[in-house]
């Protein structure tokens, strides 16, 4: 009976994107639509040739651990991709002949940009995260998965997001928010897929064996459900045509400036803060081997992370039309955030408290560090930033972009080659890692990657902030903006080697991955015996 | 709850839950920590007092200080403006041509111009002024429309070619691919690469000798030196607006070129104008 409902759904998607890719008003949309129509009809001869057959019996009993496996692997991968796009973008800007002429206008500068912070953020991340959560809440809860093969739709559901983003950008579709480039019919596919995740992940926490919740867990669950939030008010739009890509956004002005920034911020502080501290809270202990440091502090920091940092928003349009008032207030919740963020990374280093030798020994341990190290410093970095007077000369240069990517390489980056180092070996039943010292030059050519592009970005972005602003005697502006380019063309070649160190680091960790699931036997993890 | 029991290696006791093997220790809060936090807000408090912050139902509160990001802006800028007040009535009421002998004005007019450069012409003319294909170099003294600094004020002034301004400079090459056979384009092309001393044919220069007397004398002279009331270029030099190659030289005698620029005087003030004449003037072609 499932099987003939899952087929007439199947037939009306495959039908509505044939129609879609008939009636369709531009390439991209039309490209989506082929793509739609191509998969349902896939999926409608798979589950055809499947219906009335014996279904195989699945072990009701073990961790979900299929899913995650995918998710380990989608993350090395994605992960290479986003680097890759991002080296090369890098080159661009230091070399704009790299803009090729015959690639016109699918790769300049323009449409790979979003296509990098995409896939480093969303499909990298996002992958990380998803399969993380699903890793965490298993094994934090004492049981399966909730909701049997839904953990799969969330994963190919995730997937077909990230491709439809990623094929909508080359092709020129973008609704110009920044992190909230997709546009209307992906944003609704990635609503549905979001609302699916967050039903597994509750699902299990409410069937859990374990009487207490964890931390992790708290962080993952601000995570789903804020994001959830953002992403449909940022995103509201009205469609031009149902057979078209572009939509006319709800917000308007200023209040859509807002409203984007309060996404963008908070993409920044429940994707990539709470989520991933949701990551560290699981992994650095387990790899540690000690106990959380405090579960005071985890509580307090926890709750004061979530309640500050949806108002700090209003610190990315000092000086802009948005009135004084919201962006004081943007600011000092900006500041009162940073003790709060730091608690995250006092936790996470105390608890290696009694364990610090392992810093000599283990290069996992040593790339979890390095990631709270790096955490610590942006988390401070910002608050700093969002200062009206630090801003007005920090908005607009490099050394936002160094700020974001010393979190972004430094915190998010390393703190999830930690998790990959840790999940791999389990997941596909290993002793450990197929080459430890492998882990070490990926730790090496990591570091000092971030290390090239954080410095040459503050170097170039203070030094372009200071020249905009620089004076003569007589009040005369004293640089062109063209001058300012110019003078930033060493450090954007040292940044570009930065990012060639830092994926030359992801693909030796590729491969390790890699060596390490090829060989050997298959062991099942079982389900673990609640402590209390 | 089970019953606290003490981490062997700290001596902290723990909450006593498991997850997975993680149990959790009962330290305290760094005071350091809650310190600075107590700090942070206490100091946010004040800030909100000080500056505006807190919205209500009409307007949002100013803040003691009375502050506004545009009211700062403002401040400064009034500050610069009544400095250079005097300077600058000075230069909006002086004679061009007087200008350059007037020291101290001029070298105000110089520096502000440049600034004024950078912001406006550097996109095209380049930050250095050198130019770029399309776009004159304005540091030689191959002059177009004149290089006399009243003359340079008209054409910032009024622009070249736009429909904006009706006063603009204005001249329009004919396409002579209209009007030429393409053999005759390439015999005119090579007498142009003659007149400035490029490699050329020199059959094909003699025939096109007869051409240029008829179709082109008129604006480029019959000497090829051009006619600056009619922006018809010297084309006995080595200095190339679009390019003095024969396939550069038989596209434009074949298309014709339709260089265009802005007027100004709807950006810029009276004052402005001639601080950036002077500062073109000055950087090496300006002409007495």
């Amino acid at each position: 009976m499932n099987d003939y409902l899952k087929l007439a759904a199947l037939g009306v998607v495959t039908l509505f994107a044939a129609l879609a890719a008939n009636f369709a008003r531009d390439l991209a949309y039309q490209v989506h639509a082929l793509l739609i129509m191509a998969l349902g009809f896939g999926l409608f001869i798979w589950v055809l040739r499947s219906t009335d057959e014996p279904k195989p019996i699945v072990d009701q009993n073990g961790y979900m651990d299929g899913v995650i496996r995918a998710g380990v692997i989608a993350t090395g991968f994605w992960g290479v991709v986003g680097f890759t796009v991002g080296v090369y973008i890098a080159f661009q800007l230091a070399f704009p002949v790299l803009n090729l002429e015959w690639a016109q206008p699918y790769a300049n500068f323009g449409r790979l940009r979003p296509l990098h912070t995409s896939a480093v953020i969303f499909a990298f991340g996002g992958n990380a995260l998803i399969m993380s959560s699903f890793y965490i809440v298993q094994r934090t809860s004492g049981v399966r998965l909730w909701g049997g093969n839904l953990a799969w739709f969330v994963f190919w559901g995730y997937q077909l997001f990230i491709v439809l983003a990623a094929t909508g950008y080359l092709l020129g579709v973008t609704q110009s928010k920044e992190y909230a480039e997709p546009e209307w019919y992906v944003d609704i596919w990635l609503t549905i897929v979001w609302v699916a995740f967050l039903a597994v992940f509750l699902g299990t926490i409410f069937t859990r064996k374990e009487r207490h919740i964890y931390v992790a867990n708290w962080f993952l669950l601000s995570f789903i459900i804020t994001i959830a939030m953002l992403h449909i008010v940022n995103n509201l739009a009205v469609p031009v045509s149902i057979w078209g890509s572009k939509s006319v956004q709800l917000f308007s002005g200023v209040q859509d400036a807002m409203t984007q920034w309060w996404y963008g911020h908070n993409a920044v502080g429940f994707f990539l803060t709470a989520g991933f501290l949701g990551m560290m809270y699981y992994f650095v202990p387990k790899q540690a081997g000690r106990p959380v440091y405090s579960y005071k502090l985890s509580i307090v920091h926890f709750w004061a992370l979530t309640f500050l940092y949806i108002w700090a928003g209003p610190h990315h349009l000092h000086y802009t039309a948005l009135p004084d008032w919201a962006s004081t207030l943007g600011m000092v919740f900006s500041i009162i955030l940073w003790m709060p963020s730091w608690g995250g990374m006092i936790n996470g280093l105390m608890t290696l408290q009694g364990a610090w030798d392992k810093l000599r020994t283990d290069p996992i341990i040593r790339m979890m560090v390095v990631s709270l190290a790096f955490y610590g410093m942006s988390t401070f970095e910002g608050p700093m930033m969002s200062i009206r007077a630090v801003n007005s000369l920090s908005h607009y240069t490099d050394w936002t972009i160094g700020h974001v990517h010393s979190g972004a390489l430094g915190w998010n980056g390393m703190i999830t080659f930690g998790a990959l180092y840790f999940l791999t070996p389990r997941l596909w039943g290993r002793a450990q890692m197929y080459s430890m010292s492998a882990i070490n030059w990926h730790f090496w050519l990591a570091t000092i990657g971030i290390v090239l592009y954080a410095s040459s970005m503050w170097v170039s972005g203070i030094m372009e902030g200071l020249m905009w602003r620089e004076v003569d005697a007589q009040g005369f502006l004293v640089n062109s903006f063209a001058d300012t380019v110019s003078a930033k063309f060493p450090m954007y070649v040292v940044r570009a080697l930065g990012g060639v160190l830092y994926l030359a680091g992801g693909l030796i960790m590729v491969w390790n991955m890699w060596m390490t699931i090829r060989g050997g036997e298959k062991v099942t993890a079982r389900v673990g015996i609640p402590a209390e | 709850m089970s019953d606290p029991k003490k981490d062997e290696i700290t001596g902290v006791e723990s909450t006593g839950h498991s997850w997975d093997g993680i149990e959790e220790l009962n330290n305290p809060l760094p005071r350091w920590w809650l310190w600075t936090l107590y700090l942070c807000i206490i100091w946010a408090i004040g800030y909100t007092i000080a500056y505006p912050a807190w919205p209500g139902i009409t307007k949002a509160t100013s803040g003691l200080l009375g502050y506004s990001t545009r009211g700062e802006v403002a401040e400064q800028i009034a500050v610069v403006e009544a400095r250079n007040a005097p300077l600058i009535n000075a230069l909006t009421d002086i004679e061009l041509a007087a200008l350059p002998e007037n020291d101290d004005l001029h070298r105000f007019a110089v520096a502000g111009g440049g600034a004024i450069f950078r912001t406006y012409c550097s996109q095209c003319h380049g930050s250095g002024a050198a130019g770029a294909t399309g776009y004159p170099n304005l540091l030689d003294d191959d002059w177009l429309w004149g290089g006399k600094i009243d003359q340079i004020a008209t054409t910032i002034r009024h622009g070249i070619r736009n429909d904006v301004d009706p006063d603009a400079l204005w001249s329009q090459m004919p396409a002579f691919g209209d009007i030429l056979e393409p053999a005759e384009i390439n015999d005119v092309v090579q007498y142009v690469r003659a007149m400035s001393g490029q490699g050329h044919d020199a059959a094909a220069a003699e025939a096109g000798s007869e051409i240029f007397l008829e179709q082109c004398s008129a604006c480029h002279g019959e000497d090829g030196k051009g006619n600056r009331d009619m922006g018809a270029p010297n084309l006995t030099d080595a200095i190339w607006l679009y390019g003095g190659s024969v396939e550069t030289l038989t596209y434009t005698v074949t298309n014709s070129r339709f260089g265009v620029m802005p007027p100004w005087s709807n950006r810029l003030s009276e004052a402005e104008i001639k601080a950036v004449a002077a500062y073109v003037h000055q950087l090496g072609g300006g002409e007495e």
